[in-house]
């Protein structure tokens, strides 16, 4: 077993690592710019070490102030959470060259799974269904207009070195196409540094549907069930749960076989999370994330498993804690993400000092903060303050659970994502299981 | 008349893309401002000149602070 890790990130998933290791009674590390000195993960730590100033590229992002702290504290292993460099193939290769165990899968498959293009033709050639599009980066507008008329419109233009739905242009028809292959390129190439872009069908009210999967590195992998995210604003997941509702045992089980299919293809190792678009009873393969999931939470209450302590178990080169007979999917969790921001303004970011904060509690609540009272809530870094998970025996308890504990939760000093996620809760659409991923820009769910 | 454009966020400048003597129109970005991740564009109320661009790139700036006058 390792006997330490270096958590290479900050806020509620710094925090979730470090309890994990602690519990595990492995040496934990924090590390903290200076914008977080005193924050909640650095007191939660064995070790904190200051990586440098409040801009992310010279602390969180920094791989040279992180190996070095690395260094300085004998770290074992390091636990990238997610976001920061946590799919940053080079970070992960840069760990292993300095003899770290690195918390995930192989740089190879940061690697190829991070090349967007590329993976959905590796998930193609497994035989995981790909949403119709390019072939691989186009070359040129007459390229694209060679590809859309095959496809049809609407359909999306995205880069090819993207995620997080950064620099995604959709296009409505024909017309549009040439200024929005314009805007693409532009934005691929201010985001990513590459103007390559990829075309694909865009989906009309689709769901986002992902598995949660578990691999040995071996070539053994197992799959933790489904999530359901179709909630999102920009394109970002707002609320999750497991088990996704009213989705067919047919579909569900096409789903979980594909993904295990897909994280076997590329001897997957760790956990992962192969995401789909889901329209009717049709899948797609989206994107792998090769890291731990922000919404882990939801499949941990379903099973009643630990998926980050396994993630140390297995870096430490045990096997995997789990066989597929003995994760069982129980009663139905949800998750709402407390971000900072503003719902009243478009979700616009909403920093500030937290003069308040009283989590809610009870049966069948968790909360997953990175915050405390008195914080300053910066620029620099993600909106996500909390998340906050109901779990109940079934999808109406935990919804009636989680419904009480966002009336019960107060924040004060900035605006939260909390009076949206209220009406998301009370809404027949949500209730009923019938959301869909534009349904937030549709402003379904607006006051 | 000249007038104040104003960020609606806290934020820090992340790029400036206009200069003064430059026409701008109504909801043309002055100054781009960057804030928990995201980029948000500082627009100009109305169709104008720019006389003075009063941040810089890097500079952090207060919901309501001016970030540049329009003549």
């Amino acid at each position: 077993m390792i006997d330490s890790v270096l958590v290479a990130n900050r806020g509620e998933i710094a925090r979730r690592v470090l309890r994990a290791a602690r519990a595990m009674g492995i040496r934990s590390i924090a590390v903290y710019s200076e914008a977080d000195a005193g924050w909640p993960h650095v007191r939660d730590a064995d070790e904190a070490v200051a990586i440098g100033p409040a801009p992310a590229r010279e602390s969180y992002l920094s791989i040279e102030h992180i190996l070095d702290a690395a260094r300085r504290t004998g770290a074992r292993a390091v636990h990238p959470g997610y976001g920061f460099l946590s799919e940053n193939w080079r970070f992960a290769k840069a760990c292993e060259e300095a003899g770290l165990v690195f918390v995930g899968p192989s740089w190879q498959v940061i690697q190829q799974m991070g090349d967007k293009v590329g993976a959905r033709a590796h998930m193609q050639r497994a035989g995981v269904p790909i949403v119709p599009g390019s072939d691989g980066p186009v070359a040129s507008l007459e390229e694209a207009a060679r590809v859309a008329s095959r496809i049809g419109y609407p359909l999306m233009l995205k880069a090819a070195a993207g995620g997080g739905g950064i620099g995604m242009v959709r296009v409505a028809d024909e017309s549009g196409l040439a200024q929005a292959y314009a805007t693409a390129e532009r934005r691929a190439r201010a985001a990513f540094g590459s103007s390559a872009l990829f075309i694909e069908r865009y989906l009309i009210e689709p769901r986002h549907i992902e598995v949660q999967v578990f691999g040995d590195g071996r070539g053994q992998v197992v799959h933790l069930h489904e999530r359901d995210c179709s909630i999102q604003r920009r394109h970002q997941k707002v609320v999750e749960e497991s088990p996704a509702p009213r989705l067919s045992a047919g579909l569900k089980q096409r789903l979980t076989a594909a993904a295990v299919t897909g994280a076997r293809a590329v001897q997957y190792t760790n956990a992962g999370t192969m995401e789909f678009i889901v329209q009717g009873e049709e899948f797609y393969f989206l994107e792998m994330n090769t890291r731990l999931q922000v919404e882990h939470p939801v499949t941990e209450e379903v099973t009643g498993l630990d998926i980050v302590q396994a993630q140390l178990l297995v870096a430490s080169g045990e096997p995997l804690p789990w066989r597929q007979e003995d994760i069982v999917q129980r009663g139905a969790a949800i998750e709402c993400r407390i971000y900072a921001e503003d719902p009243a303004k478009n979700f616009m970011p909403s920093p500030g000092t937290l003069t308040r904060w009283v989590p809610p509690s009870g049966p069948g609540i968790r909360v997953e903060s990175g915050v405390a009272e008195g914080c300053q809530v910066s620029v620099h870094y993600d909106p996500l303050l909390a998340k906050l998970v109901a779990a109940g025996a079934t999808r109406d308890e935990a919804i009636a659970r989680m419904a009480r504990a966002l009336e019960a939760f107060v924040v004060e000093g900035l605006r939260t994502a909390i009076p949206f996620h209220r009406r998301v809760l009370a809404s027949a659409a949500f209730r009923e299981g019938r959301t869909h991923t534009q349904m937030v820009e549709e402003g379904a769910f607006n006051a | 008349m000249p007038e104040e454009v104003k960020a609606h966020i806290t934020g820090v400048v992340f790029q400036i893309t206009s200069k003064p003597g430059d026409s701008v129109a109504a909801g043309d970005p002055v100054i781009v401002l960057e804030s928990m991740k995201m980029e948000i564009p500082v627009e100009a109320p109305r169709a104008g000149k720019v006389r003075e661009i009063k941040v810089a790139e890097g500079q952090t700036v207060q919901e309501g602070d001016t970030v540049a006058v329009l003549d």
